[in-house]
């Protein structure tokens, strides 16, 4: 994994979920999101918040079922086709090339992307949840020149 | 009476592949067979992780299990008068392996093809082992799904509620993960909480304090992690003891959950003619002594169908073709496979995440 390129405390739900809306404003198709962290570190919600916001700048927002059992699930928010993966239930990185990942144009959120390690590109833009007392998680943002564009919302 | 009618049923939407035949000669439908192609030994063989991408491995298989479950039938196609197949909601790609195979077969055999959403397929199988009458009450419990809905007609359908984050499925694999307990977590956490204290631990009971039937699951998760940690940190491991007493008080929360919310779903609605469960997590005894106890106190008969018919299957896609075959719906060789499909398409969206809630 490359150097992190910033950090922030998150001290409630909510908060994840403003910053989810932030990063969401500031993707662009092709993006590709990687989401990791342990059970409850809040991948889910992040994503989900992630994806509504950008469903509500078109319209109503739908609903985002964990894909835990799905393995992946595809949205639309515009023109942007959005699929949000989580590999846990993988048991062989190559199947992750039968989730149809590598779309053209879209953006991509992957829960549980150890599982596929090495599959995912430079360019993949890495969240890390890390659990802290109660509420509070640290995420640490990873990566490239994505990576970097998303830098800024992070500390806003 | 109706005609005697054979409807051939397909289900490939999640990790199973099955396929039932179904008869009603009008004295009411009669499974000839129904055929689950083996999740049980993948489960042994990976140490619980379900191996297989669904699409590869429906494919591979679903041939076979449609063969199987004619042959024990003792039913050609010939003899079929419709084949049902689950169109979604599910993985896209095990969808569209039972779609197209039950098109292929449709027309070789000139066969209508009839498609099923195989959350109608949970929600109808009271009416096909207990013959429940409509309107009814279901609960919808799975690993992927947990919804209220109310029951009018096999394409009539009102959800009432559901959860707004993990259904309670998940939540059990989920908190057998983090207790180190075997997967699928359903059996596993409740034979470990046969020994356990469901006092000992002051787990949350979500959105029970608030209005409405929305329901919410990822927080008992993260609640168990916590106890489970802070055991770790004071008595350095988890005991036996503690595992049960975890398990216990998890499966107390959920069941207390689902029990308060099918009280106040029930008394909202009149005029039923019971309420059901369905879904692989009916298969809890805890949850279905407490469904049952409220749907005593509404006065309404409680209907659990046997597991095998509660966890995905052909035949509760067959019996959901057979009362739409009766419709006269027929679906051309061009519907599409559906990774999303509300039942209730009238529902608003259930929207909210974690303790928030549903935003408007």
């Amino acid at each position: 994994m490359s150097a992190p390129v910033a950090e922030i405390l998150l001290r409630s739900e909510a908060e994840t979920a403003a910053l989810a809306r932030r990063v969401g404003a500031a993707v662009r198709p092709g993006d590709v999101l990687l989401l990791s962290g342990d059970l409850g570190a809040g991948k889910t919600a992040f994503a989900r918040a992630l994806i509504q916001s950008l469903q509500a700048e078109h319209g109503a927002a739908e609903e985002v079922p964990s894909p835990t059992y799905t393995l992946v699930q595809s949205y639309r928010a515009g023109d942007l086709e959005i699929l949000h993966a989580d590999l846990y239930r993988l048991s062989d990185p190559d199947e992750v090339t039968e989730l149809g990942l590598e779309a053209e144009g879209a953006l991509v959120l992957v829960e549980w992307p150890e599982r596929a390690e090495g599959l995912f590109g430079p360019d993949a833009v890495h969240l890390h949840f890390a659990m802290g007392e109660g509420d509070l998680r640290t995420l640490t943002l990873s990566g490239g020149a994505a990576a970097r564009r998303l830098a800024p919302v992070m500390a806003a | 009476m109706s005609d005697p009618i054979t409807i051939l049923g397909i289900e490939t939407s999640c990790d199973d592949t099955a396929a039932a035949v179904l008869r009603d000669a009008g004295q009411g439908p009669e499974i000839l067979s129904n055929r689950v192609a083996g999740q049980a030994e993948l489960h042994a063989a990976f140490g619980g992780v379900v191996p297989e991408i669904a699409a590869r491995a429906h494919a591979e298989r679903v041939d076979l299990v449609i063969e199987a479950a004619l042959e024990e039938a003792g039913v050609q196609l010939s003899g079929i008068d419709a084949i049902a197949v689950t169109a979604g909601p599910g993985l896209i790609g095990g969808v569209l392996a039972g779609v197209m195979a039950a098109k292929a077969i449709g027309f070789a055999a000139a066969k209508p093809v009839i498609a099923v959403n195989h959350l109608a397929g949970h929600a109808l199988t009271p009416r096909l082992t207990d013959g429940l009458a409509y309107p009814y009450l279901v609960l919808l419990v799975s690993g992927g799904h947990c919804q209220f809905l109310r029951v009018d007609g096999p394409d009539s359908f009102t959800r009432l509620g559901g959860t707004i984050d993990d259904a309670p499925g998940e939540a059990f694999d989920k908190a057998a993960r983090l207790l180190g307990l075997p997967q699928p977590g359903g059996p596993s956490v409740e034979r470990a909480a046969r020994n356990g204290d469901p006092t000992r631990f002051d787990l949350p009971r979500p959105l029970v304090d608030r209005p409405g039937l929305d329901l919410s699951f990822s927080g008992l998760k993260t609640a168990i992690l916590r106890a489970r940690d802070g055991l770790v940190t004071a008595q350095g491991g988890l005991r036996e003891a503690d595992v049960a007493d975890l398990s216990a008080s998890f499966q107390q929360a959920v069941a207390d959950v689902l029990t308060e919310k099918s009280r106040r779903a029930l008394a909202g609605q009149t005029g039923l003619s019971g309420f059901a469960v369905a879904g692989g997590v009916a298969a809890n005894n805890q949850l279905r002594s407490g469904l049952q106890s409220v749907a005593e106190e509404a006065g309404v008969p409680f209907v659990a169908p046997p597991l095998a018919l509660c966890t995905d299957n052909g035949a509760m896609i067959a019996y959901a073709g057979l009362e739409l075959h009766r419709l006269g719906r027929r679906d051309g060789p061009a519907f599409p496979a559906r990774p999303r499909w509300p039942l209730d398409a009238a529902a608003v969206p259930i929207l909210g995440s974690g303790k928030k809630g549903a935003k408007a």
